[in-house]
């Protein structure tokens, strides 16, 4: 059985089986998003859970990690974590 | 499928624990009031499935919390649901010899203890904190990630069995926060839970055995693996021979493993270390080192192109935030991690608490599956039931071909050297070795905890998790000492275990 998920306007096939994180990966999206401070990009990394570095936001809700939650059809991820900050003295 | 995010759960009815007795009388309305457990088990990998399904024969009733979808852990990763069982070839390494034979065997005793309810699985649940209470432990719980909320906020315990397993060990190097750079460990978890390869052109580096059995199931899963870097010298494995005798399994495991690395014609690199990764907003090369006598990296630099997926480990780490928590003896063990002290029994010096598996040293499925038998029997014995204990022979050996291959595959004593002014240590604040030193040099701190709120290394989202045991030898060498226990125990103390929602937090006033 198949599911779509929806990553920034794309419309990505996905496996229910798989992570979010996991099926974002399979299409090619490496990075998730961006350090709060540097502004550095980031993606799966400990790939269990532990790292925190692969956030995303699921239907608009809070900061979840992309390794840990299974792919639901229709499901809408955008990047998540904390916004950047601005640069100072800009 | 239907739109409950839940929809692969357990059923509702089956999460919840049937309130049987009178439970705590300050209980919250809507929050579940819970019966207390004779036994609790945390985390249902080798050490505890083999702790809750062993309390369980000899007759105890016990609960068992997991984190993941399914029972099984990191080692045995299940595809799926915990309403299917494992199939032929599911569970363990591609060539463990400890796989899916001992994972069906444990899943169908499960089975049919739960079916008795006898062991009531909770899945999908983190234990975030554990208390004492007069008459044992409260262990409080959350729902993992895309999980419903529809179990208990808190089960007690007259005794726990904590099974935690651990995590990949990682020491930072420049540019390994760029994406395509992952842990080994989680390369492996993409691979065998949601058969995704998490890259096209591959290195594998780090060191220890586990490199292997991600190195060849990467090839087995079509991606090019151009090198395994093990910074180790494995072939002196001929000076550990009478502990690797005590463990003939364990040979046969690595016999196979080779086997998978010559069909595959994976070149390996001894005493070689990854020393950058190189990318602009993704990894695209990687810049090789061999080491010296001394574990310091060489000047000379092999570059290697177009490499979409770094997978780097070096060891693992226990988790033992639980057993701290409750404040556990530790100790430091032979390669350098945190680790919880137990006595022959697999007790702490805390009475009603039982560490099985990584917690105790850092020694792979069998021996997790040896002290997680050892521990639930134990406990059960501690609950009245009777029978007698198993023998600890098999721990022994274990422990002592672990011991061995700890001193095969050490930390490079001098890794450090590696690191540049602005190579982030701590992922989460984004805190650079540079940091790290201006603090030492202008604040003269002394400690890890005190570099630790002076800069907020491994005070992010991950709690140290990731950066703790590096965070923690970095400081100490600016002292030029080696991470001592209280270093590690410092920084590996977490007051969380799992993130959790301010609602939660707020049922403790209750």
């Amino acid at each position: 059985m198949s599911a779509q998920i929806h990553w920034q306007g794309r419309v990505l096939p996905a496996r229910p089986e798989q992570s979010v994180g996991a099926a974002l990966l399979a299409h090619g999206v490496r990075s998730t998003r961006r350090t709060r401070r540097e502004g550095r990009p980031r993606g799966l990394f400990c790939g269990i859970g532990a790292c925190f570095d692969c956030l995303v936001k699921v239907d608009g809700g809070p900061d979840v990690r992309a390794c840990l939650v299974p792919v639901r059809d229709g499901m809408r991820v955008e990047p998540g974590g904390p916004a950047p900050e601005e640069p100072m003295g800009v | 499928m239907s739109d409950d995010p839940g929809s692969d759960a357990l059923s509702s009815s089956e999460r919840r624990p049937e309130p049987v007795e009178a439970g705590d009388p300050q209980a919250h309305p809507g929050v579940p009031t819970p019966r207390r457990w004779p036994v609790a088990v945390v985390g249902a990998g080798p050490a505890g499935l083999a702790a809750a399904v062993t309390a369980a024969d000899r007759g105890v009733e016990v609960v068992l919390l997991d984190a993941g979808r399914a029972p099984g852990g990191q080692y045995w990763r299940q595809r799926g649901d915990v309403t299917h069982p494992p199939t032929a070839g599911a569970g363990g390494e591609p060539h463990a010899e400890h796989g899916s034979r001992r994972l069906r065997a444990l899943w169908s005793r499960l089975a049919e203890h739960r079916a008795a309810g006898r062991v009531t699985l909770l899945s999908g649940t983190s234990v975030w904190q554990i208390t004492r209470s007069p008459d044992g432990f409260v262990l409080w719980l959350t729902p993992s990630p895309g999980r419903p909320a529809d179990g208990p906020a808190r089960v007690a315990a007259e005794r726990v069995v904590l099974c935690q397993g651990g995590a990949d060990r990682q020491l930072p190097f420049p540019g390994w926060d760029l994406p395509g750079v992952m842990a080994a460990g989680g390369v492996q978890a993409l691979l065998k839970a949601s058969g995704t390869a998490a890259g096209r052109r591959a290195v594998v580096a780090g060191t220890g055995p586990f490199l292997l059995p991600v190195a060849v199931g990467l090839a087995e899963a079509g991606v090019e693996v151009l090198a395994v870097c093990e910074a180790g010298r494995p072939t002196d494995w001929a000076r550990s021979l009478p502990a690797v005798l005590g463990v003939p399994s364990k040979a046969v495991e690595g016999a196979g493993l080779v086997a998978g690395m010559v069909r595959h014609r994976i070149p390996y690199r001894t005493r070689t270390v990854v020393r950058r990764a190189l990318g602009e907003d993704a990894l695209t090369a990687v810049e090789l080192s061999p080491l010296d006598a001394d574990g310091r990296p060489r000047d000379l630099v092999r570059r290697v192109e177009d490499v979409d997926l770094l997978a780097v480990g070096w060891g693992f780490t226990p988790s033992v935030e639980l057993a701290l928590q409750l404040g556990a003896a530790s100790r430091v063990d032979v390669d350098g991690s945190l680790v919880v002290a137990v006595d022959e029994q697999q007790r702490t010096d805390v009475p009603g608490v039982w560490v099985a598996g990584e917690g105790t040293g850092v020694g792979g499925a069998v021996l997790s599956d040896l002290e997680g038998r050892l521990a639930g029997a134990a406990a059960a014995a501690d609950a009245g039931a009777s029978g007698g204990l198993p023998r600890r022979g098999g721990i022994t050996r274990h422990r002592r071909f672990a011991a061995a291959m700890h001193r095969r595959h050490p930390v490079p004593a001098h890794w450090d050297e590696w690191l540049t002014e602005d190579t982030v240590v701590c992922r989460c604040e984004e805190v650079t070795a540079g940091r790290v030193l201006e603090a030492h040099r202008s604040l003269v701190v002394q400690d890890a905890r005190s570099v630790k709120q002076v800069t907020r290394i491994g005070m992010g989202w991950c709690q140290g998790r990731v950066c703790g045991f590096a965070a923690s030898c970095l400081t100490a060498a600016l002292e030029g000492r080696r991470a001592d226990e209280a270093d590690l125990r410092g920084i590996g103390s977490r007051p969380l275990a799992a993130p959790v929602t301010l609602a939660e937090l707020a049922r403790l006033e209750d």
